[in-house]
């Protein structure tokens, strides 16, 4: 006698299923033909419900990061202290910070001074605000890579786009192939007919091809400490895998958590099952 | 457990107390004995389960104002601080954020089932209204929420937004700047948007105990659509349905949880992860999903769109007119009640309401759908088309269904709801016979 | 037809059952709601950026004899006193058993020289003077609060006045001949 409620709940659900597919956003970059031109899927440690970040990856991502983006970029919500969740030790930490100079002050004089930075203070910025980053960088504006995997996600937070990734549980990981392609593969000779302003590089994978960075890493642009071959991929994937962790530090803590949280709801749900079904067990509903 | 209807109490203390504030007789006869359409299917969770969230965003927002700094300057980083230093803020933030998309979820379905099963019908039409005004206050409260994190999505967000109101013929552009506080979105506007979205949480609740309030009166309706007979066609609440609501809370949180753990910027869009920067606008701005379709309903008038070419034109302009069909579709939808003329409530009953009321929802999702697309063909006109529809529907359709639809035999009652030849048996026992046999 | 719950004849297996049950639903329920609210309460704990600037480091060199300089650890003033020799003989020579908060100076020090204390008075949360060079250092030479007029001496015990205690010595190591770290 239940006319009509399944046919309609399979509508209802037939109809979200469709519209979440089809909610897809934009803002993607295009090839020269006007197609969307998606960075290909990486192979990323901390996707899955279980994923972790690849400490050794990270670790060279931050050489990478010190040695080729810190003299423009900021990673303003960093804090030297954040490093030892990295795997180094607090001497280690202590002794990264020491290299960088942070005004401090007023002293008792009413004067600002440099010190040295501690593991309490936040990564040094290049540049002390954004005109002057314009200034030294012919108008354009290094962006801060704090959040920068998070905020180039491509496709996410466009809910039919990301359905699939949403499912694989791979989060975020759309911002680091993103930034993997665009650093390692994106700057190619630009096609004909496309005319570059001056100080502007072609790049396959940056919104509307034209970017102002020019390419910042080249193949053994770093030695890396643990002998690992620097590649111009491996540098990629490094300093992706570290910008990565910079975005979402918090992201072990949150997985683990959930997987604890979720066994937890099933169990509680099946007794609540159960306890549902007995109650209900000797009432007729008709 | 029993349906007793004074309850004596055995513990002395609760009596001392319950003979002076009767708290613990409400809650016995509010949520014990109270009566329940013994049919409810499990459409009928989804007011309890807005009820729980509702409780899960306050009491999590609370810990988050605590650590916010509602300040132009430190508000983004105050955000990234709650996500990497203060113990579990993470999940707090999360939990709030991602709460926020399944308040809309769960009380978009609450809708769908108060329109499908007719319980916005006589005598339920000032809980229904009651339910509208408090979508209008999660609307708000959603959108000020939105722009507190002060990323590029939140700044933009509200600057369209309230650019809306500069709409208003005459006194428009005072009202924005009103709203403002300056010439343009900025810590005046911040700081308000704080003490508003700190405040209308409260408002809510308030009107929620109003909505419960009116449904303890006129009692619950039922996919049936019938009026409740007689003790033989209800079940007490407790525990019938605190077991069922239950099992239905279980199922929600796991989901819940599957988002705020797995893909927590899933519903979210990138660009809120970059500071808000008044000289540069995001490419394409779009409102968060559940705002997508009203969002849908202001676009798509046009200049160029025939129907208000033809039809508004010689009053406003398009802009105005985008406006008011955006809160018109919240406005219609208050109307429902008496849009509706049918005296059958039940959807199972009546077979062309039924996939009127189908088509509404599949049309307010292919509305959500354009929604966040680009404003360029063929998604302009998909959203005009849709946009009438959803207001023909409303407005043309409903009424003129309610006057030419026969509607199939309605059941005599719900322990009985087949309507047999000459059936008069109304007990429970007989019915039971009957379907055994 | 709720009647069907109570216990009857012959039902009483299931119905023993079904107490179980609910016994464990709402134990599991419990425990969640627990688990939930830790982190919610656990937010309001001090955070990863207020527990990185828990201790303090601080260099000594510039201190000369006799000077003394405040430093803020978590929010609080400390006091730090290159004590001179005669200060701290005065500090030593004192009978611990007239004291209200009897503690000898070598308990208040790890190095004779240097004083390390929190500069809260312990009557009622004043800063007492006696920092500056010409500041009221009360009658013991220490330290006077303006308050309500308690004397603290030259190794920050309370000798005079309201104050029930002696200024407190937070925790700190020499991590250098010429550096401390407090906290």
């Amino acid at each position: 006698m239940r006319i009509g409620f399944k046919s309609f709940s399979l509508t209802v659900a037939a109809a979200a299923i469709a519209g979440a597919v089809g909610l897809s956003g934009f803002a993607k970059p295009a090839d020269a033909a006007g197609k969307a031109v998606y960075p290909p899927e990486m192979e990323w440690s901390w996707t899955g419900p279980f994923g972790t970040f690849d400490r050794a990856a990270a670790q060279r991502g931050l050489q990478v990061y010190t040695q080729a983006c810190a003299a423009c970029h900021a990673l303003s919500q960093m804090f030297y202290r954040n490093l030892t969740d990295l795997g180094y030790t607090e001497e280690q930490v202590k002794e990264f910070a020491a290299q960088f100079e942070v005004q401090d002050g007023p002293d008792e004089f009413g004067e600002m001074f440099f010190r040295p930075a501690l593991p309490s203070d936040r990564f040094v910025s290049p540049f002390p605000n954004e005109q002057a980053a314009r200034a030294a960088n012919g108008g354009a504006y290094p962006p801060d890579l704090s959040l920068i995997v998070k905020n180039r996600a491509l496709g996410f937070g466009s809910i039919g786009e990301n359905f699939l990734a949403m499912l694989q549980i791979r989060g975020f990981s759309s911002g680091a192939d993103y930034l993997h392609a665009l650093l390692a593969e994106g700057y190619v000779d630009p096609p004909e007919g496309v005319e570059l302003l001056p100080g502007q590089w072609y790049n396959t994978y940056m919104a509307g091809n034209a970017i102002a960075m020019p390419p910042p890493l080249y193949p053994d642009g770093v030695e890396y400490e643990d002998g690992t071959r620097a590649t111009l991929s491996q540098q990629a994937y490094d300093v992706a895998t570290f910008l990565a962790w910079a975005a979402e530090p918090r992201l072990e803590e949150r997985k683990e958590t959930g997987v604890k949280v979720l066994i937890f709801l099933a169990l509680f749900t099946g007794i609540l099952i159960a306890v549902k079904r007995r109650t209900w067990a000797d009432v007729k509903k008709h | 457990m029993s349906s007793h209807s004074a309850p004596t109490f055995k513990n002395p203390m609760v009596r001392w107390i319950d003979s002076r504030l009767p708290v613990f007789s409400y809650m016995h006869a509010e949520y014990g004995t109270f009566p329940m359409p013994k049919n409810l299917n499990y459409f009928w969770n989804f007011g309890a389960l807005a009820m729980v969230v509702l409780v899960v965003m306050i009491l999590t927002g609370i810990m988050l104002a605590m650590q916010y700094t509602a300040h132009i300057d430190y508000a983004f980083d105050s955000v990234e601080r709650i996500m990497r230093d203060v113990n579990y803020g993470w999940l707090l933030r999360y939990v709030h954020m991602n709460g926020a998309s399944m308040f809309f979820i769960v009380v978009y379905i609450h809708m769908f089932r108060g329109m499908y099963y007719g319980s916005y019908k006589q005598p339920r039409e000032l809980l229904w209204l009651l339910g509208v005004v408090i979508l209008v206050l999660m609307m708000g409260t959603a959108f000020m929420g939105y722009v507190l994190p002060w990323g590029q999505m939140s700044f933009w967000g509200a600057t369209v937004i309230t650019n809306l109101f500069s709409a208003i013929p005459i006194v428009g552009d005072s009202i924005v700047v009103w709203l403002w506080g300056g010439f343009s979105v900025d810590n005046p506007t911040l700081n308000r948007f704080f003490a508003l979205h700190y405040l209308l949480p409260f408002v809510i609740l308030g009107v929620v105990i109003l909505h419960v309030i009116a449904l303890h009166v006129t009692k619950s309706n039922n996919p049936d659509g019938i009026d409740v007979r007689g003790p033989q066609d209800t079940v007490p609440f407790h525990p019938y349905f605190t077991a069922k609501d239950s099992v239905g809370l279980g199922v929600f949180l796991m989901v819940f949880a599957f988002f705020v753990f797995f893909a927590p910027n899933y519903m979210g869009h990138p660009d809120n992860y970059i500071p808000a920067d008044p000289l540069v606008t995001p490419a394409h701005i779009v409102p968060e999903w559940y705002f997508l379709g009203f969002y849908a309903i202001l676009r798509s008038f046009t200049d160029d769109w025939w129907f208000f070419a033809w039809f508004m034109s010689w009053i406003m302009d398009a802009k105005l007119a985008g406006v008011l069909a955006m809160f018109g579709a919240i406005v219609v939808l208050a109307l429902l009640p008496w849009l509706d003329t049918s005296k059958v409530r039940s959807c199972r009953y009546r077979p062309i309401q039924k996939w009127v009321i189908i088509l509404f929802a599949v049309n307010f999702v292919v509305l959500s759908w354009v929604g966040g697309q680009a404003a360029e063909e063929p998604y302009v006109s998909i959203a005009q088309w849709s946009t009438l529809l959803y207001f023909f529907l409303l407005l043309v359709v409903v009424p003129v269904v309610g006057w030419i639809e026969r509607p199939r035999p309605l059941p005599s009652s719900i322990s009985e709801p087949v309507l047999k030849a000459g059936g008069g048996g109304m007990a429970g026992a007989t019915a039971a016979k009957m379907e055994k046999s | 037809m709720a009647d069907a719950t109570q216990p009857g004849d012959g039902d009483e297996p299931k119905t023993e059952r079904r107490d179980f049950l609910n016994y464990l639903a709402v134990a599991t329920g419990a425990v969640g709601a627990g688990a939930f609210l830790w982190p919610v309460i656990h937010s309001m704990n001090p955070s990863r950026d207020v527990l990185a600037l828990a201790s303090t480091e601080v260099d000594l060199t510039p201190i000369e004899v006799g000077q003394a300089v405040t430093i803020t650890w978590r929010g609080k003033p400390v006091f730090i006193r290159h004590r001179t020799e005669a200060e701290i003989a005065d500090a030593q020579s004192v009978d611990v058993a007239d004291l209200p908060d009897p503690q000898t100076d070598d308990e208040r020090v790890q190095q004779a020289p240097w004083l390390v204390m929190v500069g809260i008075c312990t009557h009622l949360g004043c800063v007492p003077l006696g920092q500056k060079p010409n500041d009221p250092k009360g009658e013991y030479g220490g330290w006077f609060c303006p308050c309500h007029g308690s004397h603290y001496d030259t190794s920050g015990r309370i000798r005079k006045g309201p104050a029930p205690l002696n200024l407190p010595v937070p925790g700190y190591e020499f991590t250098s001949d010429t550096s401390i770290l407090i906290g």
